[in-house]
């Protein structure tokens, strides 16, 4: 009886008794049968279940709107009404701006409008590449300083430095603002536990409303203008420096605490002189965190009045003018990584004694930058003066790659039109098209309940109503269609950024070179504005929903192939050297031992997917696409608040039960694994 | 040594974790027991300790991972509340004193080691050290001054404008100590301070804290899980198990005369001649001189593996000194033998 046979016999019986009809296959088979039978012929009985009749409707959008024009209008604190609130608010945001702007693009001027005197120059462009270099000097050494006047230099070449400047200024008033206010919002949450709890839902919330969507109340209380531009930046880049800040001071350790304590230190004390420098590294990732924030909302804040390189690329897109827009586009990414490269390094840099100014000896010897710096503008201001080239980058010696750009792109139409087209077409027909009908025509009602019983099955009933609650609110609100449009898109976007970005990773993980390569190309598309990912679609396959899921793709992609990667990395070696030692072929280690058990982590990439894929999705409104992303957008043109709000929120509430469904999904999978977090 | 008047005394100290905690004990009458602990899911970390340390000693609490030791030291400085029980500093209950007081005892009067060394990082090894007097407000040359004197004391001097990432764990933890003696504290708390550091450092810091402490005369709370590293240091020490002090005593008393069997399993591999002291094993002085007279003198405090050499040379009775210079008794060449002996 020592046959194989018998081992195989025992391996495989616990399998067969494990798949037995449990009480929820059946539950799962009733419910999926009553749902197809409804969806078939339920349409005719109950037709309110397919389309949320108007008067059935909540009227959220106009008590919305009504809200807020109560506001403007009427609400009043007492002291002080609510619009001198937003004009003290705007007030103060503007004096720096202006001071900013003046610095660095107009120069102080004298007087109002087209009679105004330029009574001093801004800052010379050789000052500020020289003084962005040395800052990246004194953060990472010759190297860093190199890429950073190489990408400002960038900007100067090809005519982008005015542009750019005008977005710098917007970014240098917003970012240490929202450092200050999210910091400020951390400790209140990690001194106060109640204070934690009621951030918590509000900070989930305001990461997955779509950036649009925070525009259109701001531009309805703070006008049209860079100023509510930087409010705008500013209330987007607050929650993750928030949750940065809370989580970088509980990774304080106990006994910093009891050391505190054990100084007497006042409540004042503690914070500012013991607990704020210590948890300093981890703030640092939030600082990074809110520069590249604020650089993708400045860009998109162009919408309503931000200017600078964001309104280059809107008013190219607006016009098809794709030189001009990949110009801008590429600008936006020289900045970007200048940011990003220049914050990390200050994030990470490590302290050496032999690094810092000596506490003795002259002003000078001990602040030798800021007097560099200091000398650098009054130097090279005074030159200018004389030598305009000194002053401006001299129109004589920048390159325009335009024309290039348009040619590009027209021999690419010429020599390709038809493949391009072919592809377009094939995927637009045989699979965009059917399942934006398929899911067009499915009930509200039933979805709703189906994806309630799956919270249910996955986590109980808690999860289960609040999936049915937001879906319902979805449909509810007269959202339900553009909100299946959305799906739709985000779903295609999703599957084709895995379909792409799974073997990406399963290729390059284990080779630790090609992956080092794979990392630092997805985490500079990552750093890159959103906006950018449009131009190139746009080049190749002009306006629609196809070129919309393409920049989608494009720019959710990282994720998928981060996580994979990831998950298929920590797979315990011991595992893979069993499987190895039962003689499983490479294809068999793969699938049957690996991805299995990279699975949980693939699904967090999933969920991250599909999180940027919603995020981008609504950008790509102004490729026109007609889901929720569109809705914002007409808004956000309108200004019309309760409108724009309404759909903000339906975007979340896709993103919030795509979320809760899947982490509960992997939690599950994780504890059958017997994973752990 | 111990002057005896007691600096810190702890009467009848509970510190218990979980929720009704405070009413449990209550009702229990001021105590509870393990049974009752468990049913009321309560942690017991401190459980009943009564001690006092004594002006100018070093005690010792020594006791296994998770018996209460941290508990009870951050009780001793109110960094944590204890449940019920007294502390009594200088003879003043800490647990009534406001918080004010407390800040102001904390300041002058009280200086802490920590185990992970708790430097800042954004400050330099000068800027650590002086850091307790920048919270008091003293003006930077002043504090400064104190700060390199402390800096010296420790034997770190050069690496003033060091950052605590470019220095070793031992040097670090020169800093820490550095740090915590720069308020000039009347009580000095240290929480396992040479715990993180590998074996040939930590010897050295003993050397090194044994130096100090001969002269700094502070009165010490030293915590260790280390049961050799208590008999070096201690005056005095207190096993902790479960929470409860299970015998208080010289390194001495605990080898000679361990309370229970958890006590005696540490002191099976202490050598006794480090340990025991010519007072304990010395006789009483003999009416007549002995034949050839006395090979020398030695002190009562001595160990017996200090003046087993004097032993080796002669064979001759040696005479017992007390502090004072009084002959007290006489030591005869056998009995340190037979201690000796005894591995
Ligand atoms: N904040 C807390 N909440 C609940 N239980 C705690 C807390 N702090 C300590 N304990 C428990 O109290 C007991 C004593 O802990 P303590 O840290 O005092 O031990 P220790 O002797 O210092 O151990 P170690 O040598 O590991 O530092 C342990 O069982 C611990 O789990
Ligand atoms: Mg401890």
């Amino acid at each position: 009886m020592s046959s194989p046979d018998t081992y195989a016999g025992t391996a495989a019986e616990p399998r067969r008794k494990g798949w037995q009809f449990t009480r929820w296959h059946g539950v799962w088979g009733v419910a999926l049968f009553a749902f197809v039978m409804f969806w078939l012929y339920g349409k005719p009985v109950a037709r309110w279940a397919f389309s949320m009749p108007r008067d059935m409707q909540i009227p959220f959008k106009r008590w919305i709107s009504t809200f807020m024009k109560w506001l403007v209008d009427e609400a009043s604190f007492g002291l002080f009404t609510f619009t001198e609130l937003t004009r003290f608010i705007a007030a103060v945001i503007e004096f720096p701006y202006k001071v900013a702007l003046s610095f660095l693009s107009t120069g102080f001027l004298k007087g109002q409008g087209s009679d105004a005197v330029q009574i001093l120059p801004p800052v010379s462009w050789i000052a500020v590449i020289a003084i962005f270099a040395m800052i990246g000097y004194f953060a990472g050494g010759r190297r860093l300083a190199v890429l950073v006047g190489a990408c400002f230099g960038f900007l100067a070449l090809f005519g982008q430095w005015n542009n750019a400047m005008v977005t710098l200024a917007s970014i240098l008033i917003a970012v240490p603002l929202g450092i200050a206010g999210g910091l400020m919002l951390g400790i209140a949450g990690y001194r106060w536990k109640w204070f934690a709890l009621f951030l918590k839902p509000l900070l989930d919330l305001m990461q997955t409303v779509p950036v649009f969507a925070y525009l259109v109340p701001i531009l309805f209380l703070f006008g049209f203008g860079p100023t509510a531009a930087v409010v705008a930046t500013i209330i987007y880049a607050l929650p993750p420096m928030t949750r940065i800040s809370m989580l970088a001071l509980r990774g304080v350790p106990d006994e910093v605490h009891d050391l505190g304590r054990m100084l007497g230190c006042t409540g004042r004390q503690m914070t500012w002189r013991v607990l704020v420098p210590s948890a300093m590294q981890g703030l640092m990732v939030g600082v990074n965190q809110v520069i590249m924030l604020a650089l993708n909302m400045v860009i998109i804040a162009s919408m309503i009045g931000a200017g600078g390189l964001g309104y280059e690329v809107l008013t190219a897109l607006r016009r098809l003018d794709i030189g001009r827009g990949v110009e801008a586009g590429l600008a936006i990414v020289a900045l970007a990584i200048a940011l990003d490269r220049l914050s990390q390094a200050l994030a990470t840099r490590s302290r050496a004694h032999h690094q810092e100014g000596s506490a003795t000896g002259s002003f000078v010897q001990r602040n030798p930058y800021t007097v560099a710096s200091g000398l650098l503008v009054v130097v090279t201001g005074l030159i200018g003066l004389a030598v305009p080239a000194v002053q401006t980058y001299p129109e004589a010696l920048q390159l325009s790659t335009g024309t290039f750009w348009s040619e590009v792109v027209k021999w690419i139409n010429i020599n390709f039109f038809d493949e391009l087209e072919a592809v377009k077409n094939a995927l637009l027909l045989n699979v965009m098209i059917p399942f934006k009908r398929f899911l067009l025509g499915l009930p509200w009602l039933g979805v709703t309940l189906l994806l309630g019983l799956l919270g249910y099955a996955l986590a109980g009933w808690r999860l289960g109503l609040m999936v049915v609650v937001l879906a319902f609110l979805i449909a509810v609100t007269g959202q339900w269609n553009k909100a299946m449009v959305t799906v739709y898109l985000c779903g295609i976007s999703v599957v084709l950024a895995c379909l792409f970005g799974v073997p990406i990773a399963i290729l390059t993980a284990e080779r630790a070179r090609l992956w080092k390569w794979v990392e630092a190309v997805i985490d500079t598309l990552q750093t890159l504005p959103s906006f950018v990912y449009l131009m190139p679609a746009v080049m190749l396959f002009r306006v629609g929903d196809f070129t919309a899921t393409i920049a989608v793709v494009a720019y959710a992609i990282a994720p998928a192939i981060r996580y994979t990667a990831h998950g298929l990395r920590q797979v315990d070696p011991q595992l893979v050297e069993a499987g190895t030692a039962a003689g499983c072929t490479p294809w068999q280690l793969l699938t049957k031992i690996k991805l299995k058990l990279a699975l949980p982590e693939i699904m967090l990439g999933l969920n991250q997917t599909i999180m940027l894929a919603l995020s981008m999705l609504v950008i790509t409104a102004l490729v026109g696409t007609r889901d929720l992303g569109q809705e914002v957008y007409i808004a956000l043109t309108k200004a019309d608040t309760g409108r724009g709000i309404v759909a903000g929120l339906s975007v979340a509430f896709i993103a919030i039960i795509a979320d809760r469904l899947i982490s509960a999904g992997a939690d599950r999978m994780r504890a059958r694994l017997g994973l752990k977090r | 040594m111990a002057t005896n008047s007691p600096k810190l005394e702890c009467r009848s100290v509970w510190k218990l974790f979980g929720s009704g905690a405070a009413e449990a004990l209550q009702e229990g009458g001021g105590k509870l027991d393990d049974a009752a602990l468990e049913q009321q899911q309560l942690i017991g970390a401190v459980r009943d300790v009564n001690l006092e340390v004594l002006e100018g000693e070093i005690f010792v609490i020594m006791g296994l991972s998770g018996s209460g030791k941290s508990t009870l030291v951050r009780c001793m400085s109110r960094l944590i509340e204890p449940t019920a029980g007294e502390i009594l500093f200088n003879g003043e209950n800490l647990l009534t004193a406001s918080a004010a007081r407390m800040i102001e005892i904390r300041r002058h009067q009280m200086g802490m080691v920590f185990q992970h060394f708790a430097l800042l990082p954004h400050l330099t090894v000068l800027g650590n050290v002086a850091f307790p007097l920048e919270i008091q407000g003293v003006d930077r040359s002043t504090r400064e001054e104190r700060a390199t004197k402390m800096i010296e004391l420790v034997g770190l001097e050069g690496r003033e404008e060091f950052f605590p990432n470019e220095l070793s764990g031992g040097q670090q933890q020169r800093v820490g100590i550095a740090r915590s003696l720069s308020v000039e504290p009347e009580i000095w708390f240290l929480d396992e301070p040479f715990s993180a550091l590998d074996p040939l450092i930590r010897r050295e810091m003993q050397d090194e804290f044994i130096r100090l402490q001969n002269v700094l005369k502070k009165t010490i709370v030293f915590i260790t899980h280390d049961f050799d590293e208590a008999i070096r240091l201690a005056d005095r020490v207190a096993i902790m198990k479960d929470g409860k002090v299970v015998q208080t005593g010289t390194p001495e008393e605990l080898v000679l005369n361990p309370a229970d069997d958890y006590v005696a399993e540490f002191t099976l591999n202490v050598t006794k001649a480090k340990v025991v002291r010519v007072r304990t094993i010395m006789k009483r002085l003999p009416e007549k001189a002995p034949k050839g007279g006395y090979g020398g003198t030695v002190l009562a405090g001595d160990t017996v593996a200090e003046v087993a050499p004097l032993v080796e040379n002669s064979k001759k009775t040696l005479r017992v000194l007390d502090e004072q210079g009084e002959i007290v008794g006489c030591l005869s060449r056998d009995d340190v033998v037979t201690i000796m002996m005894q591995a």
